[in-house]
């Protein structure tokens, strides 16, 4: 597990998962469409991301589908740590 | 665009969709007044049958209270039926501020204002007094209409973690950076029955220079030793920047609800509310029907205390028969099966045996957390009580969950 993988499901764990419930969280678990995260607890992983790696997530790429899944959401990490890259 | 045969049938597959997940909602009729013992007809159609209500919202039981209904009738030929108008054009009668008037007192605020039910309060209010600069962080477990008001807010959302102090306390120093900071929290959890830690809150709120907002629906009338709400039980009374309530429920249950609180901000929502703005506020007749529930529950606390006997009791009973209850000491008592066909075959067994009471799962309940929501009533007896525990007992036993905890029903349901 690469380290943006482990610190986006370490943060999930933490923030979402309910204390004494074993749940796993896999790369591939449905985040939203499962209910575990809604969309406004959404708001507090999209700062945690842009703050974490210094990057900017606009409105539209935030969708409940880029976030679905911690395979997704590094998928946007990813994607968003190259435009800035590009922007400079 | 003409309502072709491709767009019905678009919504009859949707529709289709939310039968065959089990979503479906179907009324159940009413064909007597709001009471413990109601007739019904469900399946529509077929013969109406009488039986014992522990499901609705009529926590004092005033919602067909012979002097609410003589006030209500006074008030009809008073002041007429409707004002065919918004407040601010001509919709606002001296009984719609008196009434204001009284709610203030009552809920020891600064000002109050009427909007068309609570749901319209919280659509509104977020909207009209915070901004861009601003975050709203809520209680994840706050009701839709919350979550509703805040979508169509442009300040900041973020949440916390269910009644979690200290993770509330991280979101408010995270959030230090906004012009104002507003917490937001049911009083009474409408699903759980629990209360929020209110006194932890405005100690929190002061450290961290935050607004306080309260939905006090399921507290208005009967939670605290008078019965002013959440507020009052936790000892933060007159602490609250913002109370949104009901009078759909305790308060004689017709419909109606109000933000009430800090001056400047009830003001605001009065210049800008958009629900409050764009359509007519309760009517006179309810206007005058609120105005007696709320002098007979200000002069004596008797009906509250009724019902927080009966809570007690009814919880007892479920205890004693061995069903897995959600921790309380509020009229709401959830008894959790977890499973939702299983929630669903308990409420319709339970209805067989003469009890009305829903079942309640995903999405209205996070999933694996399906339960038959009980809700007392000061219009409760004890034999009413006594009766509903053996029907319950009955499909308990059928259901063979009696004496199972969590764990032992998620392990029987999941096979």
């Amino acid at each position: 597990m690469d380290e943006i993988t482990k610190v986006v499901r370490d943060y999930i764990i933490r923030e979402y998962v309910p204390e004494g419930e074993d749940q796993e969280i896999t790369e591939a678990t449905p985040l939203i469409t499962s209910g575990l995260v809604d969309s406004f607890s959404m708001v507090s992983l999209l700062r945690f991301l842009e703050k974490k790696y210094a990057i900017h997530i606009p409105d539209a790429a935030a969708t409940p589908e880029a976030f679905d899944t911690v395979e997704r959401i590094v998928a946007l990490v990813r994607q968003f740590q190259k435009a800035e890259v590009g922007s400079v | 665009m003409s309502f072709s045969d491709s767009v019905r049938h678009c919504y009859q597959t949707d529709l289709e969709g939310i039968r065959s997940t089990g979503l479906f909602k179907e009324e159940r009729y009413i064909h007597s007044p709001q009471s413990s013992d109601i007739e019904v007809e469900f399946p529509v159609g077929s013969a109406i049958r009488k039986c014992i209500s522990i499901c609705s919202n009529n926590y004092l039981g005033l919602s067909s209270h012979p002097e609410v209904i003589a006030a209500a009738h006074a008030g009809l030929d008073a002041r007429g039926y409707g004002m065919s108008s918004v407040r601010f054009i001509c919709g606002t009668q001296d009984i719609h501020r008196e009434l204001e008037k009284r709610l203030t007192e009552f809920l020891g605020t600064e000002d109050t204002l009427l909007f068309p039910s609570c749901m319209d309060a919280n659509a509104g209010f977020f909207e009209a007094c915070l901004n861009e600069r601003d975050v709203m962080i809520a209680d994840r477990l706050v009701h839709a209409s919350i979550v509703d008001g805040m979508r169509l807010c442009k300040a900041m959302q973020d949440t916390f973690k269910h009644s979690d102090m200290g993770h509330l306390e991280e979101k408010l120093k995270e959030h230090q950076d906004k012009r104002f900071r507003l917490v937001i929290t049911d009083g009474v959890f409408s699903m759980d029955g629990d209360t929020a830690k209110l006194s932890g809150i405005v100690t929190l709120a002061e450290k961290y220079n935050a607004m306080v907002f309260v939905d006090d629906s399921h507290a208005t009338g009967f939670i605290g030793k008078t019965g002013r709400g959440t507020h009052e039980h936790c000892g933060v009374f007159g602490k609250i920047d913002v109370i949104t309530t009901t009078l759909g429920k305790a308060l004689g249950g017709a419909s109606g609800g109000c933000v009430s609180g800090r001056r400047e901000l009830v003001e605001m929502c009065r210049q800008r509310a958009r629900p409050y703005l764009f359509s007519n506020s309760v009517a006179p007749v309810i206007v005058a029907g609120a105005l007696k529930v709320l002098e007979l529950i200000s002069a004596t606390t008797e009906r509250r205390d009724k019902l927080e006997w009966n809570a007690r009791y009814w919880r007892s009973l479920l205890k004693e028969a061995g069903f897995d209850l959600k921790e309380g000491d509020t009229p709401i008592v959830p008894v959790m099966l977890y499973d939702a066909k299983l929630a669903q075959g308990f409420a319709r067994d339970l209805f067989d045996e003469g009890v009305y009471a829903v079942g309640f799962f995903f999405p209205v309940v996070p999933k694996g957390q399906a339960r038959i929501r009980t809700q007392l009533s000061a219009a409760h007896e004890k034999h009413h009580l006594d009766t509903a525990i053996e029907a319950f007992k009955k499909v308990g036993k059928k259901h063979g969950i009696l004496g199972l905890g969590k764990k032992d029903l998620l392990a029987k349901f999941a096979a």
